[in-house]
C-alpha cells in the first residue's frame, strides 16, 4: 500500500481521535445521547480498522478493547459512571499516543497500555474472545501454499441453489467461473427437477450443477469459493484422493445423482459453454429484472448532512496566498507608476486602481481564511495536557476553554501547541494548589484553567487564567538575584517582577517536579510566541491567580508595518511594536556613560537604540543620530527608542520568509516587496535593540530607566 | 593552442557533453564561464537592498518576480579588486542547490561552443579560490576562460552568509 | 467494458485503500462516505457490485442493504459486506438483509479481488 494512502490513515486519525475526544468530553458533561457514545464507537472502529490494514496491531489490540467497552456501553450492559468515563479519557490519550507512535516511531509505555487494558477489561465478560485479524474464509488464491501438496486432485462437486440463494445477488455462473480458474472445471447442468414453463415459480430454485474439477489447490481453496452461499444450497465437494470413506460416500452420491462420467463438454478452455444457456433462464438472471429509477429521499441528506467541504493540499493554498501577496505588490506598483505619470486627469484610472486594490484585498482575505482554522482541536488536546499534568502533581484541575471558534491561521495553531502545553503545565505545577491547601485558603478543591481565544482588533488573543496562588514574587525576586539576573539591590514593581519569568535562565523549577521541570523556562514560551509576531503578558494577583495572555497576529502572511529609512534604505517595523513615533530635538537627549544616550520622555527617559549602527550599516560613532524616534516595547515591558533617519507611512505589506535566502541576520524579522519592486527588510526591534552596540554596558542603566519609564 | 586529451574535470556533466554552450563574461577584467543551462536569466544591474551584516561579497537582495534573491559580487567572491557596481553591469542568474541566486559580473562578452576536450585542468597556483572554485580553463579567441564550478562558489544558502 | 464498483464506508482510509486496489485491478471505482450517501448514490452510479461497512453514521450497513433489497431501488447486484465482525451472527444478519457476501477488514487486495470475482465474476 502506498504511503499516501498511510498518510491519508493517519490525517484521519487526527480527525477520529478529535471526534473522539469531542464526544468523551460531551460525555464527561453528562451527555449520555446514544447518538454520542455511538459517535465515539464509530471514531475507534475506523481506527482499528484501518490500523488493521497497515498492520498496525498494538493500536489495533488497544483500540479492540477499548471499542468492546464502548459496544457495551452502547447496548446498554455497562453504565457510564465517573470511574469508566475516567477510565476512557485516559484510554483515549493513550489511543492517541499510539497512533502517533504508530506515525512517528518511538515507544508505547507498555506498562500504561497494560493497566488502562486491565481497566477496560474489568468491563468486559469471560467470554471475550482473542481477537483474530486473518481476514477469514477468504483463503483462496491468496493463502500461499506448500509446494509439496500441490498434487493434483479432482473433485466432484455437487452444487444446488436453494431459492433462498436468489435474493442475495450470488450467481452460479460467477461461483463456476472462479471454480475455474484453480484449474480444469466441467460443469453438468442438471435439469431435471426443472418443471414445465407453467408450472414454474419464478423465485424458486430448480437447477442444479454437477462440477468435476481438477486442480492443484487444496479443498479449503475450493470451498472458499462457495463461502458465500453457504447454507444457501445444498453442495459436496468430495475430492477422489480423500479416504476410502470419502470414495465411497462418492460413490453413493454419483450414483443418487447418477452423474454422468464423461457427458460433459471436454472442453477446458471453455467450460461455460455448457451452462451458459442456463443463464438464460429466468431465475439465474434476476438482474435481468427492470429496475425502476426511484430516489427516495435524495434530497433530505443534503440538508441533514454537514457543511459540504473540500479538501485541498496545503501547497495549493499556500502558491494562491503568494500569488495573492503578488497582486497586492503588483497594485501598488502600478499605483506608483501611474502616480509618476505626466497626465493631467487621473481621476478615472485612479477609481479604477481603487477598484483593483479593493477587489485583490477581498481576494487576499478570502484566500487567507482558507487557512484559518478553529481552534477548537488544539483546545481539545490541551484538556489532555491539564488531566496529565493534574495526575502527575496529585492536584485536581479541570480546564475549561471558551471560544473554541475562534479562527486562526494553520501554522498559528500548529506553532501554539508547544507554548500552550508549556503554560498550562506550568498553571497545574506552579500555580494550582494542592487540594487542601486549596480547602485552606476557601477555594473549592477543583482548581479551574481558563483556557480562551477570541478576536480582539485585528488580532488573536489567547487567555490562560487559573484561579490558583498567583506569583510567589518574594520568591522570584530571590531566584533573579540568586541567579545574578537582576541586581540585588533592584527596585522592581510587581509587574516587572511577573515578568523576570520570562527572562532566559529563569526557572523556578527549585524542586524538581514530573512536570514544568524539563530544563525548559518561560523564556522558551516566549521565544515561540515572538517567533510568531506576538507578545505574551502575564498578570497575576496573590492567592487569586495568573493570568497569561497571547496576543498574535491573524494571519504570518501579511502585517501591518511602518515604512521608515535607515541609512539610505527603505524598511519596515511592525506596527504591533510601536508605541509612538516622534520627533526628538537636541535638548531631549542625555549622555549616560561613555556612550549611551537617553532620550527623555514626558520626564522619563528611554534608552535611544541606533537602527543603522545596529544594524552595522553606519559607523555608530559617525552623524548624531538623525532625530526621529520610535517608542518600542519589548517583551519584556522594557521601552527603548529606535532611531531611524525618517518616518514614511504605514501600510500592509506581504511578509517574505528569508529562509533559504540567507542565514538568520540579527535584526532582521523577513523581508517585503515594496510598491517600486525593491525589498525592503521587516525589523525585529527586539534583536535590533539585542544587537545595538551600547547595549552590552548599558544593561543595568536600561533596567533603571525602564523602571522610571513604565 | 590545441586541446589535450585525457584532462579530469571535477564535472561529470561537462566532460560527457558534447559541444557544450558557454556563455563569457568578465569579472574585475578576467574571462569567466558558465554552461548555458546553469543560467536561468541575464539582467540589468539595478541597486539591490543592503543585507545587515552581511559579508563583502554579498552584495543585498534583489525581486525576481517576486522571489527575494541574494546577489554576490563575483570579484569580491574571487578575491578581486570588488566591482564598482552601475548599470552597465549585469546580474546572471543561477539555480545554486535549486534556489535562484544572482551573480553580479561587469558584463556579459558571448556564447562560446566547447568540446569537451578542450577544457583543460586548473593548474595549481597559489591562490585558494582558483583551485576551489575554478573547474577548468579554455583558450578562446587567445584569451583563457575560466570555467566556474558554481556549487562551490556558491555554497548552500543557508550557509551562504553565515 | 469495466466492471463499476459502488463502496460505502466513511472510513476515508478504507475508501483510498479500495480505490487504489480497485483502481489498479482495472475496476471503475465510485465511493460514497455513508450509509445514506450511498443509498442516494446507487441510481446514479448503477454499480456492478456494492461493497458496504457496517459500522457508519445516518445509515448502517444493514439498512443500506435493506434498502437496496427492498421495493424502492430492488437491486439485484451483488451486495459485499466489509467489515471488522467476523461473528456469525453478523453474517447472517447481513445475508438475511440480502448481502452477497463479506470480506472481512483488514482486507488484503487478493482476497478483494477474489472477493469481487466470485460474485461478479470480473476477470481482474
Amino acid at each position: 500500500m502506498s504511503g499516501s494512502i498511510q498518510d491519508t490513515f493517519f490525517e484521519e486519525c487526527e480527525e477520529l481521535l478529535e471526534a473522539m475526544d469531542e464526544g468523551l468530553t460531551a460525555i464527561e458533561g453528562g451527555d449520555h445521547d446514544p447518538e454520542v457514545v455511538n459517535a465515539v464507537f464509530r471514531a475507534v472502529h475506523s481506527i482499528k480498522g484501518g490500523g488493521g490494514a497497515f498492520g498496525l496491531d498494538e493500536l489495533v489490540a488497544f483500540a479492540h478493547k477499548f471499542e468492546t467497552v464502548f459496544d457495551e456501553v452502547r447496548s446498554n450492559k455497562v453504565q457510564l459512571d465517573v470511574k469508566l468515563i475516567q477510565l476512557l479519557l485516559r484510554c483515549s490519550d493513550h489511543l492517541a499516543d499510539l497512533v502517533s507512535v504508530a506515525r512517528d516511531g518511538g515507544s508505547v509505555d507498555e506498562e500504561h497500555n497494560d493497566v488502562l487494558v486491565a481497566g477496560l477489561e474489568e468491563y468486559l465478560g469471560e467470554e471475550e474472545e482473542e481477537l483474530t485479524f486473518e481476514p477469514m474464509g477468504l483463503g483462496g488464491p491468496a493463502v500461499p501454499l506448500p509446494l509439496d501438496l500441490e498434487e493434483e486432485k479432482t473433485y466432484q462437486i455437487r452444487f444446488q441453489p436453494l431459492k433462498e440463494m436468489f435474493g442475495t445477488g450470488n450467481e452460479p455462473f460467477f461461483l463456476f467461473q472462479t471454480l475455474s480458474e484453480l484449474g480444469t472445471l466441467k460443469v453438468t447442468l442438471d435439469e431435471t427437477e426443472l418443471p414445465g414453463f407453467d408450472a414454474m415459480a419464478m423465485d424458486d430454485s430448480y437447477l442444479a450443477w454437477d462440477l468435476t474439477l481438477t486442480t492443484k489447490e487444496p479443498k479449503s481453496a475450493v470451498e472458499s469459493v462457495f463461502e458465500f452461499v453457504e447454507g444457501l444450497c445444498e453442495l459436496s465437494i468430495v475430492s477422489d484422493k480423500d479416504s476410502e470413506d470419502e470414495a465411497a460416500a462418492l460413490a453413493a452420491l454419483n450414483a443418487a445423482f447418477g452423474v454422468p462420467g464423461e457427458s460433459a463438454e471436454p472442453e477446458p478452455s471453455d467450460p461455460f459453454e455448457e451452462p451458459a444457456p442456463a443463464e438464460a433462464t429466468p431465475m439465474a438472471t434476476p438482474e435481468a429484472t427492470k429496475v425502476e429509477a426511484v430516489k427516495p429521499e435524495s434530497n433530505k441528506s443534503e440538508q441533514r448532512g454537514p457543511k459540504p467541504t473540500l479538501r485541498v493540499e496545503l501547497e495549493r493554498v499556500d502558491r494562491l496566498i503568494n500569488a495573492v501577496g503578488e497582486l497586492i505588490i503588483n497594485h501598488s506598483m502600478l499605483a506608483q507608476q501611474i502616480a509618476n505619470l505626466d497626465v493631467a486627469d487621473l481621476r478615472d484610472v485612479e477609481t479604477e486602481l481603487e477598484g483593483f486594490k479593493n477587489l485583490a484585498r477581498d481576494i487576499q482575505e478570502g484566500v487567507m481564511s482558507i487557512r484559518a482554522q478553529p481552534v477548537k482541536p488544539l483546545f481539545q488536546r490541551m484538556a489532555r495536557i491539564v488531566r496529565e499534568a493534574s495526575a502527575a502533581t496529585e492536584k485536581t484541575a479541570k480546564l475549561v476553554t471558551e471560544g473554541e471558534n475562534t479562527e486562526v491561521d494553520k501554522t498559528v495553531i500548529e506553532r501554539l501547541s508547544d507554548p500552550l502545553t508549556h503554560i498550562l503545565r506550568n498553571a497545574v505545577d506552579h500555580g494550582v494548589e494542592k487540594p487542601a491547601d486549596r480547602e485552606a485558603a476557601g477555594k473549592s478543591r477543583a482548581g479551574e484553567i481558563r483556557l480562551s481565544a477570541s478576536h480582539r482588533s485585528g488580532s488573536v488573543c489567547i487567555e490562560i487564567k487559573d484561579d490558583g496562588a498567583g506569583v510567589n514574587r518574594p520568591r522570584v525576586k530571590q531566584i533573579a538575584i540568586d541567579k545574578g539576573l537582576i541586581p540585588e539591590n533592584a527596585d522592581l514593581t510587581d509587574a516587572e517582577i511577573d515578568n523576570l519569568l520570562f527572562l532566559p535562565g529563569f526557572s523556578t523549577a527549585k524542586e524538581i517536579s514530573n512536570l514544568s521541570g524539563r530544563g525548559v523556562g518561560m523564556d522558551v514560551v516566549k521565544n515561540a510566541v515572538t517567533a510568531l509576531g506576538g507578545r505574551i503578558n502575564i498578570s497575576s494577583s496573590p492567592g487569586k491567580g495568573s493570568t497569561f495572555t497571547i496576543i498574535l497576529p491573524l494571519t504570518l502572511a501579511v502585517m501591518d508595518g511602518m515604512v521608515v529609512s535607515v541609512a539610505d534604505q527603505t524598511m519596515v517595523v511592525p506596527i504591533t511594536s510601536i508605541i509612538e513615533t516622534m520627533r526628538g530635538s537636541d535638548d531631549m537627549i542625555n549622555s549616560l556613560g561613555a556612550d549611551g544616550t537617553l532620550l527623555s520622555i514626558r520626564g522619563n527617559f528611554v534608552p535611544i537604540c541606533d537602527v543603522a549602527g545596529a544594524l552595522g550599516l553606519r559607523k555608530p560613532e559617525g552623524d548624531k543620530p538623525p532625530g526621529v524616534y520610535l517608542l518600542v516595547e519589548t517583551e519584556t515591558g522594557q521601552r527603548s527608542a529606535l532611531a531611524v533617519d525618517d518616518i514614511h507611512d504605514q501600510r500592509q505589506v506581504v511578509i517574505k520568509s528569508l529562509d533559504g535566502v540567507c542565514g538568520n541576520v540579527p535584526g532582521v524579522a523577513a523581508a517585503t516587496i515594496l510598491g517600486d519592486g525593491k525589498i525592503a527588510m521587516i525589523l525585529d526591534s527586539e534583536s535590533i535593540i539585542a544587537a545595538s552596540p551600547s547595549s552590552a554596558t548599558f544593561d543595568s542603566e536600561r533596567r533603571m530607566s525602564n523602571a522610571i519609564a513604565s | 593552442m590545441q586541446s589535450q586529451a585525457e584532462v579530469q574535470i571535477g564535472d561529470q556533466e561537462i566532460k560527457h557533453a558534447q559541444q557544450s554552450e558557454f556563455v563569457s563574461f568578465t569579472v574585475a577584467g578576467q574571462a569567466f564561464c558558465l554552461q548555458i543551462t546553469q543560467i536561468r536569466e541575464i539582467r540589468r544591474w539595478a541597486p539591490v537592498t543592503i543585507l545587515p551584516h552581511a559579508p563583502m561579497d554579498v552584495l543585498g537582495v534583489m525581486n525576481l518576480r517576486g522571489a527575494v534573491i541574494p546577489i554576490y559580487d563575483l570579484a569580491a567572491r574571487f578575491g578581486l579588486q570588488q566591482t564598482e557596481a552601475s548599470e552597465r553591469n549585469v546580474v546572471i542568474v543561477v539555480a545554486v542547490h535549486g534556489k535562484p541566486v544572482g551573480l553580479l559580473a561587469e558584463s556579459v562578452s558571448e556564447i562560446i561552443s566547447i568540446n569537451p576536450e578542450e577544457i583543460q585542468e586548473t593548474p595549481q597556483v597559489e591562490s585558494r579560490y582558483t583551485m576551489e572554485y575554478i573547474q577548468g580553463i579554455i583558450s578562446h579567441d587567445e584569451t583563457m576562460v575560466r570555467i566556474i564550478n558554481l556549487d562551490a562558489v556558491i555554497s548552500a544558502p543557508e550557509q551562504g552568509l553565515s | 467494458m469495466k466492471t463499476k464498483v459502488l463502496a460505502i464506508d466513511d472510513s476515508r482510509t478504507i475508501r483510498n485503500l479500495l480505490a487504489a486496489t480497485l483502481e489498479e485491478a482495472g475496476f471503475e471505482y465510485h465511493c460514497a462516505v455513508d450509509g445514506r450517501e450511498g443509498v442516494d448514490m446507487y441510481d446514479n452510479v448503477a454499480p456492478d457490485v456494492v461493497i458496504t461497512d457496517i459500522n457508519m453514521p445516518n445509515l448502517d450497513g444493514f439498512g443500506v442493504i435493506e434498502e437496496l433489497r427492498g421495493d424502492g431501488i430492488n437491486s439485484k447486484v451483488p451486495i459485499l459486506v466489509l467489515t471488522t465482525e467476523s461473528a456469525p451472527e453478523m453474517k447472517a444478519r447481513a445475508r438475511d438483509a440480502g448481502a452477497t457476501g463479506w470480506i472481512t477488514k483488514p482486507f488484503d487486495d487478493q482476497s478483494l479481488i477474489f472477493a469481487l470475482k466470485r460474485v461478479t465474476g470480473a476477470a481482474a
